[in-house]
């Protein structure tokens, strides 16, 4: 379908001056550019955490290296955990929401521009403020740098006597200011996804991209706000002098543990329900099929957006709590397996007897099958109690999680990278570029995380700084860190073909893929109001039917 | 045929979608209680944890007062918003004021019973796990109040100023929504601190 008929209203006009066009930036309200505001901005803290895990990967390559002292290793995993999760997952996931969600709900914006702006800087404010700890986080005593406490910061280490200085406020209020920033995109999309979309498309004919937005942005209220409520007390413990997490007064510090994980494992399932959103958008478009099972997949994604709010105690077997709270977490934990379970086997049926284009997005979402598949078994087995006390805290479970969030969710981001870039960009990115990165990311995902699993058995314990040799670790180790090395390298590569497919790629035009959901209808990048006049559907595919009068998709639906 | 159109000729069905204000209102709600479970989750799980004095029910008053002030605030409220939406805007004015009132009047209650609590018993938010959980939660639900005064009072000085209309109401609701909300807060906050804590 020809899309030429709205062209860019400055297009013809020189472009503005420099300084003209950051302050647009910065003062923007418009969803598409905050949308990239988020994705840039998640690129820089992807590539930081990265550094840090190959820190600490050199440090670990053989026993007894002196690559960083304990301390700086120490800083190096609490910040790597807490920028990969707070300022480079969470923050991509949002930006591709914003962009997507109201291109493809046929819509201009998002319900509230300007709380969307205002939750974009909270959270860069957020980030920002942690690695001012870096700066500034020497308090009393010269004690402190970054924080040191781990991700997951538990009590009482957290406390004004085992953690001296401020790099633990920075933590606190860098996530409490950031967590507002999440709060406010949630309520943002849920707003936008009930409220705003064209006539014609009811809950039932949304892309799925929309539902499992939908839900995934319900679980962020719901889970976030706990650890908003947590930070405070925390707060409280350490400036007014509160005893929340004080043992020695009562407190208890399985408080914070159970208030973390209410927050921490939802928090999985808020980062891969959107990677199952990309990948239900790309599969069935390079397997030429509608999506197999919609009102399945619905309902699978909703039932895990409940469960997951019950199973967060799984977190904290090692701990020791009663047999009744251990079976009910053991069960709850393995029932998840059911509904993601059914979103594989549709993704599985959609592909099934389709007309495959192997295509980089498609690579990428077919490895994620693959991988998130083997995340998920790992998962059930430590879901399991007993095995959880053999190797709770150990390289198995940093494995195992790894597999998850690399495996699963950067795999489809990737995905998604290369299969909306041409519509952010307007330029098509490099196939050979896309694959080449594609490739070494997948030997080097494999060579980092298959092998991480056995030094884990082995019983090699997370977060040590080093390792006695002749304990059957040191090969797996070294295997691991080279694993990085290549990662790198492809991290490179995709860096490489953004850039060079933003300024030299091909004009994409506003539908390359011949796909079927709305945001393919406007011209690539869209117009700052997105649409001329706001389109009207009939069924799912709205494209579908529109280039297929004679059988249309809402015949069937 | 030009691009943005996806329409199909025979489409004509009748389209409606909840208003934006309401439902952006609910989610910000939903957030807020998850924070206030938190809050309240850990006060009655510390409940006669503390190692030392004073116990809650050797110090606390149940404010029955002020409890009732704030309650009929949220039916004041009410009725402002429904002579908003008849265009009846001095009543609402009047009744906006009463609103703004008795939430002051519930702050005041607050106020005197923390400096009760701090000069006469000697309980402070560093005293014991009582006094950390006590001054956490009321406190918490304080500053929501407070925030929602600040709000009530924007709208009363626009109001003043002659620039609240027939046509705000529906914003008028979205606030009075939060306000409802802070009031049920404080059903909660009251039994649990007021009847179970004691």
């Amino acid at each position: 379908m020809s899309t030429e008929s709205i062209p860019w209203p400055n297009s013809a006009v020189t472009p503005a001056p420099l300084v003209e066009r950051l302050h647009e930036w910065v003062t923007t309200v418009d969803h598409k550019r905050l949308g990239i505001l988020y994705i840039l901005y998640a690129l820089l803290f992807l590539v930081i955490g990265g550094a840090e895990a190959t820190i600490m990967r050199i440090q670990l390559i053989r026993p007894h290296n002196h690559f960083v002292s304990p301390q700086v290793f120490n800083r190096m995993f609490t910040m790597h955990g807490t920028t990969m999760i707070f300022f480079s997952a969470m923050p991509i996931l949002f930006g591709f929401a914003n962009y997507l969600i109201p291109l493809m709900i046929g819509a201009r914006d998002m319900a509230f521009p300007r709380l969307n702006a205002f939750s974009f800087w909270m959270t860069a404010f957020g980030g920002l403020l942690l690695y001012v700890s870096f700066l500034g986080g020497d308090g009393l005593y010269g004690a402190g740098n970054a924080p040191d406490v781990g991700w997951f910061a538990y009590a009482p280490l957290t406390s004004k006597t085992f953690s001296r200085g401020h790099s633990t406020d920075f933590w606190i209020l860098s996530l409490l200011v950031s967590g507002f920033g999440s709060i406010g995109t949630a309520i943002n999309i849920i707003a936008t996804i009930l409220c705003m979309r064209c006539r014609g498309m009811t809950l039932g004919k949304m892309p799925l991209l929309a539902w499992l937005n939908l839900t995934m942005a319900g679980l962020v209220i719901l889970a976030v706000s706990p650890l908003t409520a947590a930070q405070l007390m925390l707060l409280v413990d350490r400036y007014l002098g509160g005893h929340f997490f004080d043992t020695q007064a009562g407190g208890s510090a399985v408080m914070w543990m159970h208030f973390f994980w209410v927050f921490g494992h939802p928090e999985v399932y808020v980062l891969v329900i959107p990677a199952f959103a990309f990948a239900s958008e790309i599969i069935p478009v390079f397997s030429r099929k509608a999506i197999f099972g919609y009102p399945v997949m619905v309902a699978a994604t909703v039932c895990i957006g409940f469960i997951s709010m019950s199973v967060w105690a799984h977190h904290m077997f090692t701990v020791g709590m009663s047999s009744a709270a251990n079976t009910f977490f053991v069960l709850s934990t393995m029932a998840i397996a059911v509904p993601t379970g059914i979103k594989i086997f549709n993704w599985l049926a959609t592909m099934w007897g389709g007309q495959i284009h192997f295509k980089t997005p498609m690579l990428f979402c077919v490895a994620f099958l693959f991988q998130f598949l083997i995340a998920g078994l790992t998962g059930v087995m430590l879901s399991s109690a007993p095995f959880d006390w053999q190797l709770g805290n150990s390289y198995f479970v940093i494995a195992h999680f790894h597999y998850v969030i690399v495996g699963g969710i950067l795999f489809t981001l990737f995905g998604a990278f290369y299969y909306w870039f041409p519509k952010m960009s307007g330029k098509m990115y490099n196939e050979a570029l896309g694959k080449l990165h594609f490739w070494l990311f997948i030997i080097g995902f494999h060579l980092t995380f298959d092998f991480m699993h056995i030094p884990g058995i082995l019983g090699m314990p997370r977060r040590i700084y080093t390792y006695e040799p002749g304990r059957g670790w040191d090969i797996w180790n070294l295997i691991v860190t080279i694993g990085v090395f290549v990662q790198a390298a492809s991290m490179l590569v995709f860096i490489g073909n953004l850039l060079w497919s933003y300024f030299r790629g091909e004009i994409a035009g506003s539908d390359p893929w011949d796909a079927w959901t709305l945001e393919w209808s406007t011209t690539s990048p869209p117009p700052p109001y997105n649409f001329a006049a706001i389109p009207e559907v009939k069924s799912r595919r709205p494209l579908w039917d529109l280039e297929h009068p004679e059988d249309p998709d809402w015949l069937y639906e | 045929m030009s691009a943005p159109s996806a329409t199909m000729p025979e489409a004509n069905i009748p389209w409606s979608l909840p208003a934006r204000g309401p439902v952006g209102m609910y989610c910000l709600i939903a957030a807020e209680t998850a924070i206030f479970t938190i809050f309240v989750v850990a006060y009655i799980f510390y409940i006669g944890k503390s190692l030392s004095g004073p116990q809650p029910q050797d110090v606390l008053r149940v404010p029955i007062f002020f409890t009732i002030c704030l309650l009929s605030s949220s039916l004041t409220m009410h009725f402002a918003v429904k002579l908003l939406r008849g265009g009846r805007m001095r009543s609402f004015g009047l009744w906006w004021l009463l609103t703004i009132a008795l939430g002051t009047i519930f702050l005041v209650g607050t106020f005197r019973e923390w400096r009760h609590l701090i000069y006469d018993e000697g309980l402070t938010i560093q005293t014991n796990l009582f006094g950390t959980t006590y001054y956490s939660l009321v406190g918490l639900h304080a500053f929501h109040v407070t925030v929602g005064l600040l709000a009530l009072a924007t709208v009363s000085i626009f109001t003043l100023l002659g620039h609240v209309r027939q046509e705000h109401a529906e914003r008028a609701e979205v606030l009075s929504l939060y306000w409802h909300f802070v009031d049920v807060v404080w059903v909660v906050v009251f039994v649990v601190v007021y009847v179970i804590g004691r």
